[in-house]
């Protein structure tokens, strides 16, 4: 069994806002373990990209983040120094692909501007509290640069770095974004709904080359996706998230053949499939300035009793590595 | 039954400008369509963003002008009326906007946007009018209540149902759904679905149903045309496209899709590329740039739409 590199130990984040405190995550655990893919699934909402820039330190400043712990690597990012985040971990142990390639980039630089402004700051020959950009280590960075953009598969490296944002379609800019996410050869990497703008012949490409290169450089991959069929695709385990709760984490298969969690299958069932008629989940997501007592599905849940709504589930462990929270949840 | 609408080589295309103003060149967004939609069906459109069907739905719905071609809905040619003749007939046939969040004026109250097309299309009285709005409301599902309330109020599912109640205030016959699901989650999107079907029995709509999720077209369109650059590559009864596509577009469409507990797509995708410049479209069959099959041929002559042996058409010069 690979180790843990990433650890997140019950973590609460809540934002002030004028309509009072949203508990947007309540009590998150999630473990990564070494070269595997993550994937963080649920509806608009429940929190994923919260818990995303949680682990990256990139929450807005009116958030509040209590709990145990989020070790990675050995070192417990809430209570590390903000400038060894700065330098060391954010952007360089940990990268970040964002959701949309389209205005990710600024516009009034070229691509090769953009690669050079991260390198100098996060390029893995960059010594600590280095402030200049010689010559030596800018041709070491446009030779990896290169290398790596020929690796994802963009014609003419050489002349991409003279080119605009604008200039490049919706696939390459994701290509380049994952290009760009890989040149500080991080540990982690965090990417947020990366093909949720694309369409699924560009959408099947692109996580095809995000599965080999996770596996070809060791990277773990946390990925967070709406849409099931994506997490089916490359992710190794999923984590099941509803308002702010981690719910169910299970292995690939598990989760998709043997769901414990009634929100889980209900998801399920709402897929559009050939054979058996639509069902979705009636009601809507709840509010996190007032979220449900307990489970905080249960207003929503078929099989809720009356002790989903008065205490929140325990963990059980319905099968190997198979994690899940839910008073009523069924074996296989 | 017949068909409720019939486009036939129907061409729409916008300008392109360079820098001084001086049109460089014509985008061809719509380039040569014929299709027919029967009376009661959902005609499913699918293709990759950029291929033209939202302009088709458009088009149709006359927010753009064709330039050639002409649309027949319920026969009458309505692509070459004035837009105030044209209304008369249009009528009957509404387009439901992508995105109904942004489609619905924020100052309004929900009540006024839903009764707004019938003092447009209608003589009602008031009272007449606010019985529609309520009996309308009541059949996609949403509470009295949300009259007085604002867009911005209502989840995104909701706002779908609003937009769709606003359409059906005038009793359509044909409705063009572009993209009705985008952007909701699938428990959303599943009971939505499902709201379209029931609409469609209770109100005998016919869809001419826009998506790139072809999961989704698949559930809900008995025909299905898909579309790459301007021009519809493959139309057929849905089944028998998934079944046995005969487009290689087709298949590369289909095989990119997803199938949860299914074969990995992500493990042998072949389909390389992105689709090329609408404005600079390749010689002959537009797709032999990504075509595994491509031969000399494909780019001396362009492949037109023929029938095959199972009623499938396909544009394809190896299809059979």
């Amino acid at each position: 069994m690979h180790p843990d590199l990433l650890s997140v130990q019950d973590v609460s984040v809540s934002f002030s806002t004028e309509g009072g405190t949203a508990h947007v995550l309540d009590a998150v655990s999630l473990t990564l373990r070494l070269g595997e893919i993550m994937g963080l699934v649920g509806e608009s909402g429940c929190g994923k990209t919260t818990l995303a820039r949680t682990i990256l330190g990139a929450l807005p400043p009116n958030a509040r983040v209590r709990g145990a712990a989020i070790s990675f690597d050995g070192r417990d990012l809430l209570t590390i120094d903000p400038r060894e985040a700065a330098s060391e971990i954010r952007g360089r142990a940990i990268t970040f692909v964002p959701q949309d390639p389209f205005s990710a980039f600024n516009p009034l630089f070229t691509v090769g501007d953009q690669i050079f402004e991260l390198m100098r700051w996060k390029s893995p020959d960059r010594r600590p509290f280095e402030a200049g950009y010689n010559r030596a280590r800018r041709r070491s960075d446009r030779d990896r640069a290169l290398t790596l953009l020929r690796r994802v598969q963009l014609p003419d490296p050489e002349r991409l770095l003279k080119k605009y944002p604008h200039e490049l379609s919706g696939g390459q800019r994701q290509r380049l974004m994952i290009a760009m996410a890989l040149l500080p050869e991080p540990r982690l990497v965090i990417a947020d709904e990366p093909t949720t703008a694309l369409d699924v012949t560009i959408q099947a490409q692109i996580l095809m080359l995000l599965r080999q290169l996770a596996v070809e450089r060791g990277v773990s991959v946390l990925l967070t996706t709406h849409d099931l069929g994506t997490a089916w695709e490359i992710c190794d385990r999923v984590t099941v998230m509803y308002a702010g709760q981690t719910l169910e984490t299970a292995p690939i298969d598990a989760f998709f053949q043997a769901p414990a969690l009634p929100y889980t299958r209900l998801l399920l069932d709402s897929l559009p499939s050939g054979e058996a008629p639509l069902r979705g989940i009636p009601g809507e997501v709840p509010s996190l300035v007032s979220a449900p007592s307990g489970c905080r599905f249960h207003p929503r849940c078929p099989s809720a009793s009356e002790v989903c709504r008065v205490s929140r589930p325990p963990l059980s462990e319905p099968g190997p590595g198979h994690w899940v929270r839910c008073h009523h949840g069924l074996v296989g | 039954m017949g068909a409720i609408l019939e486009l036939h080589d129907l061409h729409t295309r916008f300008p392109i400008y360079n820098a001084w103003g001086r049109r460089t060149g014509w985008l061809r967004a719509v380039d040569g369509v014929s299709l027919t939609v029967t009376r009661g069906d959902v005609l499913g459109v699918v293709g990759e963003s950029g291929c033209g069907k939202t302009t088709i739905g458009k088009t149709i719905a006359g927010i753009h002008a064709p330039a050639a071609g002409s649309i027949r809905f319920e026969g009458h040619d309505i692509s070459t009326l004035s837009p105030r003749q044209g209304r008369a007939f249009r009528k009957g046939l509404q387009y439901c906007y992508q995105d109904p969040g942004a489609s619905l004026d924020p100052h309004w109250r929900i009540g006024r946007s839903l009764s707004e097309p019938l003092a447009i299309h209608t003589g009602l009285s008031r009272t007449d009018r606010h019985a529609r709005v309520r009996e309308v409301l009541a059949a996609v599902g949403l509470p009295e209540g949300h009259l007085t309330l604002y867009p911005h109020e209502i989840s995104g599912g909701q706002q779908r149902r609003v937009g769709l109640a606003r359409i059906l205030m005038v009793q359509p016959s044909l409705v063009v759904l572009d993209e009705p699901t985008s952007g909701l989650d699938v428990s959303v999107q599943a009971i939505v679905l499902r709201l379209f079907l029931d609409l469609r029995e209770r109100f005998g709509l016919t869809y001419l149903f826009i998506s790139h999720d072809l999961a989704v077209v698949r559930l809900m369109s008995q025909r299905i045309a898909v579309m790459y650059l301007g021009r519809v590559v493959e139309l057929g009864v849905t089944e028998q496209v998934f079944v046995a596509p005969r487009h290689p577009y087709t298949r590369s469409l289909l095989a990119a899709v997803p199938v949860v507990g299914g074969r990995r797509v992500s493990t042998d995708f072949a389909l390389e590329g992105e689709p090329p410049d609408p404005v600079n479209k390749p010689t002959g069959c537009a797709f032999r740039t990504r075509c595994e099959r491509a031969e000399a041929r494909c780019a001396a002559e362009e492949p037109a739409l023929r029938t095959l042996a199972n009623g499938i058409q396909a544009a394809c010069h190896f299809a059979e």
